[in-house]
Formats: C-alpha cells, structure tokens, sequence
C-alpha cells in the first residue's frame, strides 16, 4: 500500500490544472479515492463529515446485490442444463455455464457504462460517480440471460446517457437510470425481452445458445378465466416455495425472491435503503391484490392469492434495489410511504388488468420516480400547514 | 439588406429553429415522423402553408382591427389548409391517408399562427412570405431529420428503400411516438451545447 501511496502522491500534480494529463483527472480522481481517504478539507460552513461517503453507500449496495447476483449466475446454467441438456450438470458444471451466460453481459454493462460515465466526468469535469458501480449491476440483473451483448450495450448507454447524464449527473437524475435502460430494451426490442417482462426464450433458431422456459408470471397471464391458478402453476412445477427460491426461469437476478431478502436485510441494517419503502410497496401490493380478489373478476391472474405477488416475477427485486434508489425516490418519510404503496397498488394494476405485460413493478416503479417529487412537495406543504395552524 | 432578408431564410434553420430552439409544432413532429415520405409532404404543406398565410396576413394587415386580428388569421390560415388538404387528397392520396388528421391539425399549429402573429402584422409583403417559407424550412428540416433517424433505425430503411441488412433487428421504440421526443430532445441538446449557446447566455 505504502508503494501505492508514493505512486499516487508523485503522480498527483500530472492531473491538477495545467498538469499534463489535465483532461483525464476525473479518471486518476475516482481511483485515488477509490483506494485512498481524500485529503479534501471542507473549506467553510458545516463541518460535519461522515466516512460514509458515496462511495461507501454504493458499495454497501453492491454487496447486498451478491446474494442475487450469484443466485442469479447458478440459476441461469442450471436452467440451461434443465432445457438444452435435459438434466442438471451438478453444481459446478451449472455455476460455469452460468458464468458463461451472464459474465459478458456484465462486463458489456460496466464497459460501456464506465466509458460513458468517464466521458461525461471529463468533458463536465466533475468526479467519476460511483452511483455507476450499482446501475452496471442492476441493469444485467434485470435481463434475461440470453440477450444479445449489443443490446445490453446499447441499454446501458442509454441508460447512463440519457436517464442520468442529459439531467446533469448522479443525483440530479429523475428516473432510475438502471430502469431507464431496462425500460427502452424492453420497448425497443420486445422480442428478446420476450414479451413476457422477465422471461427468458429462445429467438431464431439458436437453441444452442438460448433457453425456453415461461415464468411463473407468464403462466398465469396466458391461462384462459376461471382456471384454478394455483394448480396450473403446480402442473408446471411451481409452488410458493420454489418461487420464492428462484429457481426457475427469469432474468438473472430476479427470480429468488429469497436472495433479494438477504439483499433487504443488508440494505436495512446498514441503513442504507429505507425500510419505509420497502415495507410501503409490499404494503400496496397485498392491498391491490386483495382488492382484485374482492372485485370478483373472472381473469386467473385477478383471482391468485395476494401473497403469491410478492414471490412472482420482479416484484421482489424491484422493491429492494429499484424503489429504493435514494435519488429517484421520495424523500420524505411520509413520502416514501406513499410512494412505496403506490408501487405496489400499480404493479398489481399493471398485472391485472394489462394483458400486454404480466409484469408491472418496472413500469410501477418508473412511474412514481416521476410522482416523487410531487409527493414530496405535498408532505412538506401539508407539514408546513400543519406547522402554522399550530401557532 | 441582401443579407438580412437571406437572414429571414436562414436564421429560423438554425439559430431560431420552430421547432428545436422555440419548440413550437413539437405535435405534429411526434405524429409524421416515423417516415421520411410522410415528413417530406407534411414539411411542404406546412412551408407553402405558413407562407402563403403570412403573405396573406402581411397584405390584410392595415386592414385588419387590432381585436379581431387573431379570427382573421385563423380564417385565413384555415382556407389555406383546406385547399393543401384537398390538393393532397388529390394528388398523393396514400400519403394524405397516413398524415390523416395531421394536415387539417396545421391550422392549429402554433409556427403558423405565431409566424402571422409575431412577423406578418408588422412586416411588408415580400419579407413576411420569406419569413414564413424560413420558417416552414425550419420545421421540415427538424422533420425530414427526425424521421430519417426513426425510419432507419426503426425499420431498416430510407423513403421506403432498404438501407439496413435485413438481418437488422428494428428498434421497435423508435416506431412508438416517444421515439420521437427521444430524437428530438437529443436534437436540442446537441443544439443547445453545440450550436446556439450564445442563446443560452442571453436568457
């Protein structure tokens, strides 16, 4: 370390203005203070400094994401042995084809998403985010494993470029930029995303290098009425259980609604992601599919126990990392309750009534990062209100 | 005064676009754009339209009382819209068909009005009908860019011809109407940074 240390004391002044290397220092900034505590000194004003600074936060992030993400590299070779070799190949077998599968597309994401974010840092001169580092990993998450590499390149910069950097950079963005990037893939080339929002099927004739395989979601949204739900979807090998273990077909990190629970819990104790909105838009799910029980209409997916929701499709992900994006999210605590049960309440409106898409947390939660700052300035305006006639 | 009546031509192109710079018209450049044939005949409609109403308006001008001014440019610049409906109808019919509602839907855009409006009532003749072909120019311009982008992104193709291998898959985004607030929001910012900052500064 101390080698690196001197390493970066004497390159330093290369990158400061009117060094050499001018141009590239947001790039010598971020991994000097990737590895290094900055000598940075707030100059005037509040001097309340936390070591929990971006960076810290985002890492947080990223490690709650493991669980998923490596859940997520299993399940994918393991659905591939089950579809295209007819049987499991053992653990070990099933975690290399899972590398082999979501690697790349991982890889495709932070490349080009970083080559994207150092542009931007370059050209505006502002600090490499590490906010970056958690959207590379959400949005392959998001994906099936079988989308074309081009597509997640051209999903991330979109992404990166215009649900972040046209709004001025991290932190001024309105919508998640990880769903930003989701939700264009998924408008632009509703063949690879299936049509069904978080299955995975097989395009062309390339079997070899692609698997079938509906979701549980899918299942019950191409059921006719009246079909017993719970049944068909036991036909097809699935129970709550399983469900909410994950394995089965879906995008890479979704499908375990187990490991985004880890993920939950990581989140919640260290603080980072809010509770509030968590337990706010399981909330609105369970309501909004009571309610469509209650409205006694004859569609399959109107009539699945509420419960079922929460371990169906994205829901789970989305409402541990998508929803609780502090940037997009409402920033009030009565605001975050509002905007969570919200997510909810519209994913199962989303669900039920659209036959167009099974899946409704990635258009839910979309929509309300829109509804945020709208709900925020309501609490405050009813907070202030509520101030004055106090005297 | 060559060169400021060049300028009536030119400077909506560019530096006062309709569309980019006073994002007038942002509707109908939603709705037509997803072809460049249809953007070619729906920018030419709107330019003859759009001049031939500010000339209208230009000549009237003495004439019209200040309070009824905004009924009689409505008028004029309806008339002018039917007999373009009409010519289309007869001439290009399959085109007419896809702009559909869009051309009738020129008497209500607001390049038209507001060129009659902000131009046409101050200016003579001559130079109000330059002001409003500029300023027709501008919006097509913004229009044929547009729908070249969305029609070869979004089908492969240029006017109809296969520009993409076929093995192209279409971005199906850029065929749905936000695809066009995508492209023209791009346009803008590449305007806005690139081109007219001096714009920016003033406001």
């Amino acid at each position: 370390m101390k080698f690196l240390l001197n390493l970066h004391d004497k390159l330093r002044p290369l990158f400061h203005k009117g060094g050499k290397l001018e141009k590239i220092e947001p790039l010598f900034d971020a991994q000097d203070t990737f590895l290094f505590t900055p000598a940075t000194v707030t100059a005037k004003g509040a001097h309340v400094r936390d070591a929990l600074d971006l960076k810290r936060v985002m890492i947080v992030v990223v490690l709650a994401l493991l669980p998923c993400t490596l859940f997520g590299i299993w399940n994918a070779g393991h659905q591939y042995s089950l579809i295209n070799v007819g049987a499991p190949q053992g653990l070990g077998a099933d975690v290399l084809r899972g590398c082999r599968l979501v690697l790349p597309i991982i890889f495709v994401s932070y490349l080009v998403g970083g080559l994207w974010e150092v542009l931007f840092a370059c050209v505006r001169r502002h600090e490499i985010n590490e906010g970056f580092l958690v959207t590379g990993l959400l949005f392959p998450l998001t994906l099936p494993p079988t989308t074309p590499l081009w597509q997640v390149a051209i999903g991330i910069s979109f992404g990166v470029v215009l649900g972040k950097e046209v709004f001025g950079g991290t932190g001024m963005n309105i919508l998640n930029p990880a769903l930003t990037a989701r939700a264009f893939l998924y408008f632009a080339y509703p063949a690879q995303m299936s049509g069904n929002v978080w299955t995975a099927l097989v395009k062309g004739g390339q079997v070899a290098d692609g698997f079938t395989g509906a979701t549980p979601l899918s299942i019950v949204a191409t059921l006719p009425d009246k079909v017993p739900a719970i049944e068909a979807l036991q036909q097809a090998g699935h129970s709550f259980l399983s469900m909410a273990k994950g394995i089965e077909a879906g995008s890479i990190g979704e499908t375990s609604a187990i490991a985004c629970a880890i993920g939950a819990i990581v989140l919640i104790v260290s603080g980072i992601g809010s509770w509030r909105i968590m337990a706010a838009s399981v909330l609105g799910l369970l309501t909004g599919g009571y309610l469509a029980n209650m409205m006694g209409s004859p569609s399959t997916m109107s009539q699945l126990p509420p419960y079922f929701h929460l371990v169906m499709g994205g829901f789970a992900f989305g409402a541990v990392f998508m929803a609780t994006d502090p940037v997009s999210a409402a920033a009030t605590n009565a605001g975050k309750w509002i905007y969570g049960f919200l997510i909810g309440l519209l994913t199962i409106i989303v669900r039920v009534a659209n036959p167009a898409y099974p899946e409704g947390v990635m258009l839910a939660i979309l929509f309300m990062n829109i509804m945020a700052p709208l709900i925020d300035n309501y609490v405050v305006v009813a907070h202030i209100k509520r101030r004055a006639r106090r005297g | 005064m060559a060169s400021k009546t060049s300028k009536l031509l030119t400077d909506p192109l560019l530096d006062n676009n309709p569309v980019t710079f006073q994002i007038l018209g942002v509707c109908s450049s939603l709705a037509v754009t997803t072809q460049v044939k249809t953007a070619l005949v729906m920018g030419a409609a709107l330019t003859l339209v759009t001049g031939c109403s500010n000339l209208a308006v230009s000549l009237l001008r003495k004439q019209i009382p200040a309070k009824i001014r905004m009924i009689v440019e409505l008028c004029v610049i309806a008339t002018l819209v039917i007999v373009a409906d009409q010519v289309l109808k007869a001439m290009l019919y399959d085109v007419s068909k896809q702009l559909s509602v869009f051309v009738g839907l020129i008497i209500t855009n607001c390049i038209v009005m507001g060129r009659a409006e902000a131009f046409a009532l101050q200016n003579p003749a001559g130079k109000s009908f330059l002001d409003g072909i500029g300023n027709g120019l501008g919006y097509s311009m913004v229009l044929v860019i547009v729908s070249s982008i969305r029609e070869l992104l979004g089908s492969g193709t240029l006017l109809g011809h296969h520009i993409l291998p076929a093995s192209y898959p279409p971005n199906l985004l850029m065929v749905l109407p936000p695809g066009a607030f995508i492209v023209i929001a791009l346009l803008i910012w590449f305007q806005r940074t690139l081109i007219t900052k001096q714009h920016q500064e003033e406001a």
